[in-house]
């Protein structure tokens, strides 16, 4: 038993029903939430301590061996997971503090928030697929909640279209579990990949199958080209921090999975499944920075972007070189980090203008040069531009691309790089270098005339944030080494199917 | 039971394709119903013994029922009607809130 397995875990389910017997007290929860979240980057710390000195910790839980009970596993990749989602967690409860309305408050964001959490850890953690699918619907569930506190026409619309794809892949993922059990009659992990190399070649066309399925299920959930349609319609409609939460944390539950399933499990038909997988890669970085380049909504232009960034951790899987694998862990951190700090500089520039068209914002960069300085590391970070970090998530997928001879697939990551500055230079224009436009009267908040006694708590995150992308991209020379130590675990799966099977003997 | 299971998706996806909300519902109800049902058959259906095991022994003797299955279904059934409930108090909103139960009425936040 390892307690700092379970402890990312543990903590925010037992935050969350915490919370809710605090139901009546508005700042015993937010002390909760900030206390818990704290407490879950530490466990995740510990965690990633201890594997990235013994490489896999495994436990079952309830003491049933491996295959036949529930067993936690976590190599490299899983650790950093669960670090960046209690790290993320702390800065969007932060955020929240100060951002967050008081209906919602007192309508059970902390408690949802934790139960989210509880969920993404748990999927990171676990090693068995019925298990994921339960820890899929937990953060399911609470994200329909966050999504549609509030009750907005927008957050409708947009909920009921992220709700019924969701549970349609949801559908879809639980009849490949049932499958999958029905020819192999295991639901570990790592017997699953086990068992798929001993099969006889006439089954190997039903594994392919089952593999597509998956594809699918966690496609849908990870909004990989050609479906991520419910991304676009709902991630700008809930307050700004949980579509940063969201943008941090639910699309790389899916994208994880991909990672998990397609190095350990579904390695057989490597041209055929990765080969799908690096087109819809491709096309999804195009899609997303497309659709990008024709909004004019801060909110929508970083949803579409989450697209395009999804497209570039995809095509990382499917080179599926340890360059390509390392890439595309670097990819999934910088977004996670990145991206939620954008979306948090929107509610920024909401908070202060009351829009976030951009045609009703301006003036930024003369009131608020600070928040403009903010804007721009992440924004050129997510571009690619060295020496920020996403320079180096993106340098080395490239690199892997064009090692791997897939020029075209490289060719539209750098023609995607480009056309990302083009969104974010957009917005640079627009909101912080342009006038404060003539039609809006209201600036009161954004000179300073009206002060804002809270706002600091909305600054705090985003200076930790940008920190962090340029210390990673100065600095990152361990973080390097740990991540190909996670890249190399990866493409040898035989190293997790002994730490999982091989204890007993 | 392949062929229920055959016509439940089909059923599913054509009501999940109709415009009503409610329809909507009704389509995703039928979807986890049916991979519920998916998950039974293929994970073959037999009849035997309840699987028990003696004392003592550390392997089932005669031939046993597969438990695993329906532990996987009755959790799947939980979660379905969580989320079933859930869905239902949406559409609810959603209809107060956008005034229709038409799908093609709400395109607000589409691009």
């Amino acid at each position: 038993m390892r307690l700092e397995l379970l402890l990312p875990i543990i903590l925010p389910l037992f935050a969350g029903a915490l919370s809710l017997a605090l139901w009546r007290s508005l700042w015993l929860q937010r002390a909760l939430a900030v206390v818990m979240t704290l407490a879950m980057t530490l466990a995740g710390a510990w965690l990633l301590h201890s594997v990235s000195g013994e490489g896999y910790l495994v436990t079952d839980m309830g003491g049933w061996e491996a295959p036949f009970g529930i067993t936690l596993v976590a190599d490299i990749m899983a650790a950093i997971m669960v670090l960046m989602t209690g790290v993320m967690g702390l800065i969007v409860t932060v955020y929240s503090l100060g951002s967050i309305p008081e209906g919602h408050e007192r309508f059970g964001y902390y408690p949802l928030m934790h139960l989210l959490l509880a969920g993404v850890a748990g999927a990171f953690l676990t090693g068995d697929i019925f298990n994921l699918f339960v820890w899929f619907e937990v953060l399911l569930l609470a994200s329909f909640a966050l999504m549609t506190l509030g009750g907005e026409r927008a957050q409708m619309e947009g909920a009921i279209k992220y709700v019924t794809l969701n549970l349609f892949a949801s559908a879809i993922f639980l009849s490949a579990v049932g499958i999958t059990y029905g020819m192999l009659g295991t639901l570990n992990m790592a017997d699953i990949a086990q068992k798929v190399g001993q099969l006889e070649p006439e089954d190997t066309g039903m594994i392919t199958v089952v593999a597509m399925m998956y594809m699918v299920a966690f496609g849908i959930k990870a909004a990989a080209f050609p479906l991520f349609f419910w991304l676009p319609a709902s991630y700008h409609t809930p307050p700004v921090a949980v579509s940063a939460l969201f943008a941090a944390l639910l699309t790389k539950v899916g994208v994880y999975a991909l990672f998990r399933f397609f190095t350990l499990i579904f390695d057989q038909d490597v041209s055929y499944t990765h080969g799908i997988m690096l087109w819809a890669g491709a096309l999804g970085m195009l899609a997303g920075v497309l659709g990008a380049a024709a909004q004019f909504e801060f909110r929508r232009i970083l949803a579409f972007h989450s697209v395009s960034q999804i497209g570039y951790m995809i095509v990382a899987l499917a080179l599926m070189s340890p360059l390509a694998i390392l890439g595309g862990i670097f990819y999934i951190v910088h977004h996670m980090i990145v991206k939620s700090a954008l979306f948090l500089v929107s509610g920024v520039t909401y908070r202060l203008m009351g829009s976030h068209e951009l045609k009703d914002l301006g003036g930024f960069y003369k009131h608020r040069p600070g928040l403009a300085v903010l804007f721009l590391i992440q924004a050129l970070a997510l571009a690619g531009i060295p020496p920020l970090f996403g320079f180096f998530a993106k340098f080395a997928v490239i690199r892997a691309g064009i090692e791997a001879g897939e020029f075209v697939v490289a060719g539209v990551g750098l023609l995607v790089g480009l056309l990302t500055l083009y969104s974010m230079i957009k917005i640079w224009a627009e909101v912080f270098w342009k006038k404060v436009p003539d039609h809006v009267t209201d600036t009161d908040r954004l000179t300073g005339v009206v002060a804002d006694s809270s706002i600091w708590l909305l600054y705090l995150p985003l200076i930790l944030m940008a920190i962090a992308t340029v210390a990673l991209g100065l600095f990152g020379q361990p973080f390097y080494t740990l991540v190909e130590a996670g890249a190399h675990q990866l493409l040898n799966p035989e190293g997790y199917i002994e730490a999982v099977l091989g204890r007993g003997e | 039971m392949a062929y229920v299971v055959g016509a439940l998706f089909a059923a599913a996806i054509y009501m999940m394709l109709r415009r009503s909300i409610v329809k909507l519902v009704i389509g995703l109800m039928l979807l986890t119903n049916a991979a519920n049902l998916l998950v039974f058959v293929v994970a073959g259906m037999t009849r035997g013994a309840p699987p028990l095991i003696a004392e003592g022994a550390s392997v089932p003797g005669a031939l046993v029922a597969d438990p695993l299955p329906q532990a996987l279904i009755l959790t799947a059934i939980v979660i379905a009607f969580g989320v079933l409930a859930f869905s239902v108090v949406l559409i609810h909103r959603a209809y107060e809130v956008v005034g229709t139960d038409d799908l093609d009425q709400m395109k607000d936040t589409d691009t």
